[in-house]
């Protein structure tokens, strides 16, 4: 009854083309844009940057990252926790190299070079596929992480390994170290991650997003048809790793301020960034937001409805947190293998339908 | 002439009610503990963060409070995870009335993380015995405290000991010490002092580092029995301190060459090696056991009330007597900053007062049950580290416990002073930090 695009109709290529072509899509999803930039800036405190707001959104743009390339290019990544580490000893280089550089400059340089070493880890991926390539990009994860701790020059010879991130502005307002405005550092991130959401949508909509999800339903039959599978599984790599690459350097100068590369971008934030992708939905750029919001945010629901809502001691919440997170894991993935992001596509056509469904 | 008396009433009263409200309203302390009772790490969280516990549940039970303050004791699970130590911190910084009043962050990359931010939100960091050891410098680090030693101190007074086995200093000279370390921020601490203390005394260092979690360390102790090293010392933690002493046992290293830091010297990390683990040495600041009358009064007011945060059995073990040690100085400061303000409403800033002014005496600390338990402290606006001072002790397996073999090991604080300054002065540069003036 709402939810009905009946009567709408498309004249022109441009609105059949749309991102959203039903009416009633475009209005949520402006009104959703409008409140993140309009409203919450001016609620937002310490805790719900820095404790929840944040890592929703890095961790979205690094899900979003991995999407690319395991859900539309269909090349299976281990090694994100790597990439996003490449990423912010990037950007740590770059602002004291360069003090006077613009945080945007900075992030996406970071971003540009995880995407060069995202495509020489990308390399083997034209000889080796599945769990093979898996265990390659695994090597990546360890390798970057090992090369951080052992060579000095990427943490400018500090004398614990420690990088941490200068104070930088950004149009006057304290952008990075301890000192920033929440909504400074909110907007920052939820900015870049809306502006490269929009740029990965059109992506995977054109032609080399085609090509992608040619390789990946059959490489063979795409090759036969001209997708020359080099450029499109390098580019897949790179522009994935171009992503992660800004979600790590976000991570540490934005969210963090300091980091160990052995802690913060070990195998299980590789893990975690996987996994935010199957839940939410392979091959779906809403899914990568989903599936982030549902690792990042649920534990942290969790925790303060048992322990602030029934007083229930912090040890015994944390382990009951991480039993319940299997179980709706696991429930989830039985309920609708195809992620959260195919659960909200069917009751988008439940609802198209309602209330009178044949 | 009636209105002036009024107004003077007035204003007498003004003064006097807050005073006669603190009695009648108690005041409510707000102390974050933030735990790692799950995770990799969590067989060495769960003892401290019951030994903390336990104090405060103490003083409640006991005083009802601190000086006529309730206490708000507030745990938080960061499982050594920088993001939820993060979140913990977040949440529990602006808790009730008088907010956080200091943190123990207890793992270094919590610590690292918080130092920028607790010096803005003026809260003060009490990491014990680890963290930066840099922050020794209260001028540049005048929110963090770190006595009642460092890293550095460990390491050299670690060397020291090992230079009165070898009988002098001299002896030193030719010599080959082995660092097994924890391949991070922490691991690294000690290898530049330790770099320092080769130049000056001849001998030679090899550093082993060991990858997270350390679970394999076959290649590591081949290359010691190889080398052949007079001592190891180890900074190791977790899984990591089991595997190094089960290792060193089966290539059987000599038991007594080999000394772990404070933090790779408890029961369970030398349990898992049985017999082959015996002799092990560890340094320290405080005694292990639990023949002290506090923790009997513990036992007695805590334990038999089933108010204990733990098991009964494992009060006094080494790290339980860590987390106890270091409730007992940060309620120290407390008292201290309470009596620097003249009232018991405090916040952050004045518990960073009482840290700076803390006196705990050898008579104090008898005077609290503690006697002869660690070594006397005091602080000033510019060492955040004193004494310095290092146990060492060694474990019996046969009898299941840890005995101090060596007291009152002064590091060598010429080389480490420098080496402070240095570090700090490193630090206040990257972070345009003016150093303060403390005279």
């Amino acid at each position: 009854m709402l939810y009905r695009e009946a009567g709408q109709y498309k004249t022109s290529y441009q609105s059949d083309q749309a991102i959203f072509p039903i009416a009633q899509d475009r209005w949520v999803v402006w009104t959703f844009v409008a409140v993140a930039f309009l409203v919450v800036p001016f609620f937002v405190n310490d805790y719900w940057t820095n404790a929840v707001l944040l890592p929703l959104l890095i961790y979205g743009l690094a899900a979003l990252g991995l999407n690319i390339l395991v859900g539309y290019c269909g090349q299976i990544s281990l090694g994100t926790g790597g990439f996003m580490a490449v990423g912010a000893y990037a950007s740590y280089k770059l602002m004291t190299s360069f003090p006077e550089m613009n945080m945007i400059l900075v992030v996406l340089l970071s971003g540009g070079i995880t995407a060069a070493v995202g495509s020489l880890f990308g390399l083997p991926s034209l000889r080796i596929k599945g769990f093979y390539l898996a265990v390659a990009t695994l090597a990546a994860q360890f390798f970057l992480v090992w090369l951080f701790n052992k060579v000095g020059w990427f943490y400018n010879y500090s004398m614990t390994g420690q990088i941490t991130a200068p104070d930088r502005e950004m149009f006057g307002f304290l952008l990075t170290g301890p000192s920033a405005l929440p909504w400074v550092k909110y907007l920052f991130c939820l900015t870049i991650l809306t502006v490269f959401a929009l740029i990965a949508k059109n992506l995977v909509r054109g032609r080399l997003g085609r090509n992608w999800m040619a390789i990946r339903d059959m490489d063979i039959a795409a090759e036969l048809i001209g997708v020359r599978p080099l450029l499109t599984k390098l580019s897949a790599f790179a522009v994935s790793s171009f992503y992660i690459g800004m979600a790590g350097s976000l991570l540490f100068s934005v969210y963090l301020g300091a980091v160990e590369v052995g802690e913060v971008f070990g195998i299980n934030v590789s893990f975690l960034v996987l996994f935010m992708v199957i839940i939410g939905g392979l091959g779906s750029i809403v899914g990568s937001f989903m599936g982030a919001a549902f690792l990042v945010l649920l534990p942290i629901f969790l925790k303060n409805f048992m322990v602030d809502g029934f007083g229930m001691m912090p040890v015994t919440a944390k382990h009951v947190e991480i039993l319940l997170m299997g179980l709706l894991i696991i429930f989830f993935l039985i309920v609708e293998p195809h992620g959260l992001a195919r659960l909200w596509q069917i009751t988008k056509e439940k609802l198209r339908m309602w209330p009178f469904p044949y | 002439m009636k209105l002036k008396h009024l107004t003077a009433g007035l204003a007498a009263l003004a003064v006097a009610a807050p005073l006669a409200a603190t009695t009648a309203q108690a005041y409510e302390l707000t102390i974050p503990s933030l735990v790692y009772r799950t995770g990799p790490y969590a067989p060495g969280g769960i003892p401290f963060a019951n030994g903390y516990a336990d104090y405060f549940k103490l003083l409640e039970q006991r005083d009802g409070g601190i000086n006529g303050a309730t206490i708000n004791f507030v745990e938080c699970e960061t499982a050594y995870n920088t993001q939820q130590g993060v979140e913990c911190y977040e949440n529990t910084k602006n808790q009730g009335e008088s907010g956080a009043l200091v943190y123990q962050p207890l793992s270094t990359g919590i610590t690292y993380q918080l130092i920028p931010k607790a010096s803005v939100d003026e809260i003060p960091l009490f990491t014990m015995g680890y963290g930066r050891t840099s922050a020794a410098n209260g001028k540049v680090f005048p929110w963090i405290f770190n006595f009642p030693g460092t890293y550095w101190d460990a390491a050299s007074g670690m060397v020291n000991y090992a230079a009165a086995i070898e009988g002098g200093e001299d002896k030193l000279s030719g010599k080959t010490i082995a660092l097994v370390y924890h391949n991070s921020a922490y691991g690294k601490e000690p290898i530049r002092t330790l770099e320092e203390l080769a130049k000056k005394h001849g001998f030679k260092l090899e550093l082993l580092p060991v990858d997270h979690p350390g679970q394999e360390q076959k290649a590591t102790w081949l290359q010691i029995r190889r080398m052949q090293p007079d001592w190891v010392l180890m900074w190791g933690w977790g899984v990591m301190n089991q595997v190094a002493v089960k290792e060193a046992s089966s290539i059987r290293f000599p038991m007594d060459r080999f000394i772990g830091n404070w933090w790779a010297g408890s029961e369970h990390d030398v349990t898992p090696a049985g017999e082959g683990a015996n002799g092990y040495l560890s340094a320290t600041f405080h005694a292990p056991g639990a023949d002290f009358p506090l923790h009997q009064e513990i036992l007695e007011k805590v334990y038999d009330a089933n108010m204990g945060a733990g098991e009964r059995e494992r009060v006094g073990e080494v790290l339980y007597n860590r987390g106890l040690v270091a409730a007992v100085w940060t309620v120290e400061a407390i008292r201290k900053a309470m009596e620097i303000k003249g009232s018991n409403e405090i916040t952050g800033k004045d518990v960073r007062e009482g840290l700076e002014a803390l006196n705990v005496t050898e008579a104090r600390l008898a005077e609290l049950g503690l006697p002869n338990f660690t070594y006397p402290v005091e602080i000033s606006c510019s060492v955040h580290s004193d004494p310095g001072t290092v146990l060492i002790q060694q474990w019996d397996a046969a009898a299941g416990t840890w005995h101090v073999v060596a007291s009152g090991i002064e590091p060598d604080r010429s080389v480490i002073m420098p080496l402070i300054e240095e570090d700090s002065a490193a630090y206040a540069a990257e972070n345009n930090i003016t150093p303060r003036d403390c005279n």
